[in-house]
């Protein structure tokens, strides 16, 4: 079982706001689609779930056409980021309430009802309305609502973003086993990196309406096909230089110059722009983290669990993240250290040349 | 830019409260000095949006004083305490130009034009919309109007202090990264004393050289960043600061050893006097190690975070995360080593051990 987007594209006046997108989502693992706001996501989810139709291309659920199919003709589910919610109706009845729609016996409804109360914890809070309930407790209805019939389907919409962090964390780690085995296409839409490294599964990145990159999620990030894939796909921001290659060499600016090593090193001399995650620039050096680079620290954060020392060398503004509790003062000039086999290396044209 | 004092604040929305469960505000003593960059931090309903209304004067406490530079305030109304307020969101004129809008608060206190132009260009350059300030307010970006709704609050030097209220919820993950940067070189730069009011731990810590913790209404610890992460007092800021937070477990004392799943715990230090309550190890996921001896347990889950896995395994009825570099089995059976200067003792949610003694 799958979806499968076929050259769909959607227009908002003579604007192509979803660019033409080819993709096939299969049943089983989450399907996470990661991008800023405005970059498509919502866009995309609502023309799967056939709450909004496309300008032109197809899409396929289970092989057959769906594409002029209403959300009920195709058996969706589907979690917004604003909790929806049945104000006058108890957490009970609003669990129940696609499986009534749906005619079934309420014994039966009674039943799964209870399971997925269970399984959500909200089995003390059945007889209440949702005003009574806490934003975490509303929210997992509505998510309970949404998996409780079985659906080709089920969107998720940043359903977390309204969350405060230690619910979000809960239920991020509770998702994916609530909604494995269900047999059902999961897609997944956040903007956080970090949430999509944890749900796994695969991850589309996306910017501006176009899907950059699709595959495994631990792929796409270890190996982004593009320097919007990496950027995407990167909190904090990735850092950059425009490098100048000449043999084993890139000149970063400012004096900085660093060894290359596998293909990076074949690669035809030039210019290129050589990206690489903050928590892999590191304040101390270590087996393999042969290149350095020296930089005034302007701004410092430490959480505890980890450090950040934002710093400048020439024009580049580079951001170190580390483990641990580092002492840094601003105005301090530091050496960081990266190992090559962590820095990418993008064409002009954006594509990943290393 | 003034020293806040909170004396002997406690604060009731109901009439007449008697039971401390009447108090939304527990009783809370406080000294914030000048310039320095503070966060209240907790999970919603924890009273710290009463404790922001009561320093900036929307909320007339039940109990105690508040106090700027030692001059009681606590009659005041918001407009005399002369503080600015930075909100969840932007609160800009739209039909006025950015330079309008930063100008405003100034013009607004008979601030002579000159000194207007200056200080206006000093924020700019500062938030980097030096470019847009001849712009329409309405026609920026969500971030950059957030921005500009920041450097509004911060556009006067003569505050008593600048509250933030969740400034940054709104904003996109990659956008946030770089306004609480932003926000923290601001500090830097400006003397000016902050207080920075959220629920995500990440914002609190990398913003304030001091963070107050708070949960049920009650302050449960106040401290570095540091000192929260390493050496959390409750339990509730082990698990609530952190990510995954803090491992707590139930354990037993004997002769002064602590024992999980009837496996001795080696602790930081010696157990302090006490009897009864519940007793709990707490110990941060960064702490515990997969090695040759330990808490015996089964992996059951293994999440890859990019460069870091968080693994969880589960120890009789317990489960225990790690965060380790190189990723077990799902199901391999480990033996979980905690480090033993990180390994405390909770007695009833309190910090019970004290440091020292540990190999």
């Amino acid at each position: 079982m799958s979806i499968e987007l076929v050259e769909v594209v959607k227009r908002v006046g003579s604007r192509e706001h979803i660019k033409a997108t080819s993709l096939t989502l299969p049943a089983g693992p989450f399907n996470v689609l990661l991008g800023a706001t405005g970059s498509g996501k919502t866009s995309l989810l609502k023309l799967m779930a056939g709450l909004d139709s496309c300008a032109s291309g197809k899409i396929l659920l289970k092989g057959a056409d769906v594409t002029k199919a209403t959300p009920q003709e195709r058996n969706i589910s589907f979690v917004h980021q604003f909790f929806v919610n049945y104000p006058h109706l108890t957490v009970f009845a609003n669990i129940a309430s696609p499986l009534r729609v749906a005619g079934m016996a309420k014994s039966e409804i009674e039943g799964r009802v209870e399971a997925m109360a269970d399984l959500l914890q909200l089995r003390p809070m059945l007889g209440r309305h949702p005003h009574e309930l806490s934003g975490g407790q509303q929210q997992r209805t509505a998510l309970a609502r949404a998996l409780v019939k079985e659906s080709a389907a089920v969107f998720l919409d940043e359903p977390l973003a309204n969350l405060d962090y230690k619910l979000r964390e809960e239920l991020r780690e509770q998702l994916p086993e609530l909604l494995a085995d269900r047999g059902a296409v999961v897609v997944y839409a956040t903007s956080e990196p970090e949430e999509a490294l944890l749900l796994g599964g695969n991850t589309g990145l996306m910017r501006d309406g176009r899907l950059v990159q699709f595959g495994p999620t631990g792929a796409a990030y270890r190996d982004p096909g593009s320097l919007v894939a990496a950027e995407v796909f990167s909190d904090p921001p990735l850092n950059q230089a425009r490098i100048s290659k000449q043999g084993a060499k890139a000149k970063l600016g400012a004096g900085v110059e660093w060894e290359l090593t596998g293909k990076a090193r074949e690669l035809a001399d030039g210019a290129y722009v050589l990206g690489v995650r903050p928590d892999r620039v590191l304040p101390a050096a270590s087996a393999g983290s042969t290149n350095k680079v020296d930089g005034r620290i302007t701004v410092t954060e430490l959480s505890g669990s980890h450090s950040s020392a934002h710093f400048r060398f020439g024009e580049h503004d580079w951001v170190s993240l580390a483990p641990g509790v580092q002492a840094y003062a601003i105005g301090d000039d530091h050496s960081f250290y990266v190992d090559p086999a962590h820095c990418f290396l993008f064409a002009e044209s954006g594509e990943r040349a290393a | 830019m003034a020293r806040v004092t909170l004396e002997a604040l406690r604060h009731s929305y109901l009439p007449a409260p008697q039971a401390p469960e009447d108090y939304a505000l527990k009783q809370l003593d406080l000294e914030w000095t000048d310039g320095g960059a503070y966060a209240l931090l907790g999970p919603s309903g924890c009273g710290k949006t009463t404790l922001l209304n009561i320093i900036s004067g929307l909320v007339k406490p039940t109990e105690g004083r508040v106090l700027f530079d030692g001059k009681d305030i606590t009659g005041l109304p918001p407009k005399d305490r002369n503080i600015a307020q930075v909100f969840q969101f932007p609160v800009i004129y739209d039909t006025m130009s950015v330079y309008d809008n930063l100008a405003f608060p100034l013009r607004n206190r008979g601030v002579d034009e000159a000194v207007v132009k200056q200080r206006v260009s000093e924020i700019a350059a500062m938030l980097d919309i030096e470019d847009m300030l001849s712009r329409p307010a309405a026609a920026l970006a969500p971030d950059s109007k957030q921005k500009l709704s920041m450097g509004r609050g911060l556009v006067r030097d003569n505050v008593n202090a600048v509250m933030f209220d969740e400034p940054l919820t709104v904003i996109d993950p990659h956008l946030k990264w770089r306004l609480r940067s932003k926000l923290k070189e601001l500090h830097n730069r400006l003397p000016l004393t902050m207080i920075y009011v959220t629920h995500d731990q990440t914002e609190a810590l990398t913003f304030a050289d001091q963070v107050v913790v708070m949960d049920h209404g009650e302050v449960v610890q106040i401290g570095t960043p540091v000192e929260l992460f390493e050496r959390p007092t409750h339990r509730f800021v082990g698990h609530f600061i952190g990510s995954p937070g803090m491992n707590v477990l139930p354990c037993e004392l004997r002769e002064g050893a602590a024992f999980f799943n009837g496996e001795r715990v080696e602790l930081e230090g010696p157990v302090k006097q006490g009897s009864g309550g519940a007793l709990e190890i707490g110990v941060r996921p960064e702490y515990v190690k997969l090695g040759t001896a330990g808490v015996k347990a089964t992996v059951t889950k293994v999440a890859d975070a990019g460069h870091r896995c968080i693994v969880h395994a589960q120890a009789g009825e317990q489960s225990i995360a790690a965060i380790v570099e190189q990723p077990p089995e799902r199901g391999a059976e480990v033996k979980l080593a905690f480090e033993p200067r990180q390994t405390r003792l909770y007695r009833d949610g309190w910090l019970a051990t004290e440091q020292g003694g540990a190999a």
